[in-house]
């Protein structure tokens, strides 16, 4: 796959076509049927709940938040074959993978209501917080490539990011450190057309962000990250090349964020109708769903059912996270070193004071 | 006990380190087979390998960022900023990750990193190799800055650094790299980072500085002793956390503080200690706290240095100008 689809032949690796139709059977993976029920149930899951947080966003219920909608068979891919001990370094838009991981619903609702609690994975292992300055994470994923390595473990890190990142050195940096050091991380580039409002043709005069690969000396791909199988297959293969040592590889998954950048922005401002009328044709979970149903795996009449039990799901997990408490003074500080110095101890023994003081004054 | 200098004494914290814990990843810009530009990390290579000490690309942010991922996969990176003057690169990583991690996790994934960085001027060298910037480093929450004074501070507080789980910015004052040598303990030992070390008692005057501006400072010392006038001084060690006690209980005695510090003056180290001794000792004070420092100009090239840096003469000016007052 590699080979036949090295950056330098400008081809996009693709299984079916927009509507579900397989296009070449040599590269459909094998994935048993209920398993791949399951997955789309999970990719269903997953928007359902992206849909229903920028509704509670607009209801004033959670803060700032990046929709994932229309990049959903990514992260599915992803987390289909990210295993509890492989390493998992995301970006801000891979809730699907998240999820995946062992990540709840709940602890990301915390996250986005601004408690870093919900950082604090309870299940999921080998899992880092979302990243916010864009691409410095890919250098984490490099770096535990490196201790991967060094401690001759059986593990892959997934390292993601989006196509402006793509332009900052730590971009550059990460893939050529983990292409000198031969680490086994597979960096995943969401390329859903926009940085923000910017266009991706804006982000750089190469042909492909895949393409870039070459550059490093390290395997890359396009991709069409709105095809469920095609992500699939592809990182099936990047798993089994790093696993034998012929990693780094560079997946360039182009997809479209059918939202808006975060529930800050207005992407009207800069994109057309034509443009997205276009890109929902080519809508991840319709087109999975389009192949399931051909084959009878699958139909509306079950997903209609099964739709208000996830929407219950979620809006459980939600309340839970409102219900969450108050956040004590003290968690500002205890996290800041192993052991806390005398300064922070004065510290919040002031602040203390303060509020003890502002209590008599507030009514 | 051997006689050392600084280069020596580090060398040797790391290769106590190296060979007492695994998880010791010594790396940075020729930091492997030629052991470094000022030849700190030699021979250590040749002894633990080149999977354990090695050469990176030369990418600042990389270095530290690949070790905030080794330190939060169970490595213990310490990673060498090749001067001062090129750390800001990897500015990003020390500022938004490695300093974060803990709080950002609340506590489930810790980054132990040291970063080496030779700093300081005195040395006649190129542009962007002089500079001694702790202080903007001394304002990250989450970081801790420390800096040694001699060649037995320098190996017990590096080997302190290696085995904290805290993310440390470990200064080397490069001028005395090799200027002072001293017997330095066998085997290994620990300096706690945090504590300020008062290295000559006195009664007229607190005078507080670290690296190389100790020595400079004992030079100012001998002047001051034949004006009659008799100084306390305070080796910091670490810019943070800050040792308020030896400062709060030196000024109370002496009432009259001065800080040595290389660094650009405004916002800096001193104006930090200035405050310490006015919140603490306000009653106690018989003059102004002063500030020996740099001026808040870009440090010159080597013709100009001589305005620009600390000399005994310019510390025992205002030890004199203070006890005047």
């Amino acid at each position: 796959m590699f080979n036949e689809y090295n950056p330098l032949e400008k081809k996009m690796f693709q299984v079916i076509d927009n509507n579900g139709k397989v296009l070449d059977k040599k590269w459909m993976p094998k994935i048993d049927n209920e398993k791949l029920v399951t997955i789309y149930k999970d990719m269903l899951f997953a928007r359902t709940a992206d849909l229903q947080i920028v509704s509670y966003q607009r209801q004033g219920r959670i803060f700032t938040y990046p929709p994932n909608y229309g990049q959903e068979a990514i992260a599915a891919a992803a987390g289909v074959h990210i295993k509890d001990n492989d390493w998992l370094v995301p970006a801000f838009r891979e809730m699907g993978t998240m999820l995946a991981k062992g990540v709840s619903l709940k602890e990301l609702f915390l996250y986005f209501m601004g408690y870093e609690d919900g950082s604090a994975f309870k299940k999921a292992k080998n899992t880092l917080p979302i990243s916010v300055p864009i691409a410095s994470q890919l250098l984490h994923a490099a770096g535990i490539g490196y201790a991967i390595k060094y401690n001759k473990e059986d593990k892959v890190v997934f390292g993601f990011v989006g196509d402006g990142g793509t332009s900052e050195g730590d971009f550059h940096e990460a893939v050529n450190f983990a292409g000198v050091w031969k680490v086994p991380v597979i960096f995943i580039i969401q390329n859903n057309q926009y940085g923000i409002s910017t266009p991706t043709k804006m982000q750089t005069a190469s042909e492909s962000l895949a393409i870039k690969a070459v550059a490093y000396g390290v395997k890359g791909i396009q991709v069409d990250g709105n095809d469920f199988f095609a992500m699939y297959k592809a990182i099936e293969e990047s798993v089994d090349a790093c696993r034998k040592g012929e990693g780094p590889i560079l997946i360039e998954a182009v997809t479209y964020r059918k939202g808006a950048h975060t529930t800050s922005d207005d992407p009207t401002k800069y994109r057309t109708k034509e443009e997205e009328q276009e890109w929902e044709a080519k809508d991840p979970m319709k087109r999975l769903k389009s192949y399931l149903i051909s084959k009878k795996l699958w139909s509306e009449k079950e997903e209609e059912s099964i739709l208000p039990q996830f929407k219950e799901e979620i809006d459980r997990q939600f309340i839970e996270a409102e219900n969450y408490g108050p956040y004590p003074a003290e968690d500002i500080f205890k996290y800041m070193y192993s052991e806390m110095p005398d300064d922070l101890k004065d510290q919040i023994s002031e602040h203390e004071r303060f509020l003890q003081w502002k209590s008599t004054k507030v009514k | 006990m051997k006689i050392m200098n600084m280069v020596n004494a580090i060398n040797d914290a790391l290769d106590i380190k190296l060979a007492e814990d695994k998880s010791v990843i010594v790396y940075g810009e020729d930091v492997g087979v030629e052991g470094g530009v000022f030849r700190v990390t030699e021979g250590l290579q040749k002894k633990y390998g080149a999977e354990r000490v090695f050469d990176s690309p030369l990418a600042e942010s990389g270095i530290v960022g690949t070790a905030v991922g080794m330190a939060v996969a169970g490595l213990k990176p310490v990673v060498e900023m090749q001067f001062c003057g090129f750390i800001y690169p990897a500015f990003n990583q020390i500022i938004s990750h490695a300093t974060r991690m803990r709080n950002r996790s609340r506590g489930l994934l810790e980054t132990p990193i040291v970063i080496r960085l030779p700093y300081g001027g005195g040395i006649n060298a190129l542009e962007h190799h002089s500079e001694s910037m702790e202080a903007i480093f001394g304002h990250i929450p989450g970081l801790k800055v420390v800096v040694p004074s001699t060649p037995h501070d320098a190996k017990g507080m590096l080997i302190a650094a290696i085995e904290s789980k805290d993310t440390i910015l470990f200064m080397e004052p490069k001028r005395i790299y090799r200027a002072i040598k001293q017997e330095v303990a066998d085997g290994k030992y620990t300096i706690p980072l945090g504590k300020a070390n008062v290295l000559t008692q006195g009664k007229d005057v607190t005078v507080v500085a670290y690296g190389a501006m100790v020595r400079e400072v004992q030079k100012a010392m001998v002047m001051a002793k034949e004006a009659g006038i008799s100084v306390e001084l305070i080796d910091l060690r670490s810019v943070y956390p800050i040792d308020r006690e030896t400062i709060a209980k030196s000024v109370k005695k002496t009432g009259r503080i001065i800080t040595v510090t290389e660094g650009p003056r405004t916002y800096g180290v001193g104006s930090e200690i200035s405050q310490i001794a006015l919140e603490e000792a306000f009653l106690h004070l018989e003059a102004p706290p002063a500030r020996v420092s740099g001026y808040d100009v870009i440090v010159p090239l080597p013709k100009g240095e001589h305005h620009y840096m600390q000399d005994a003469y310019k510390i025992f000016y205002e030890i004199e100008k203070t006890v005047k007052y």
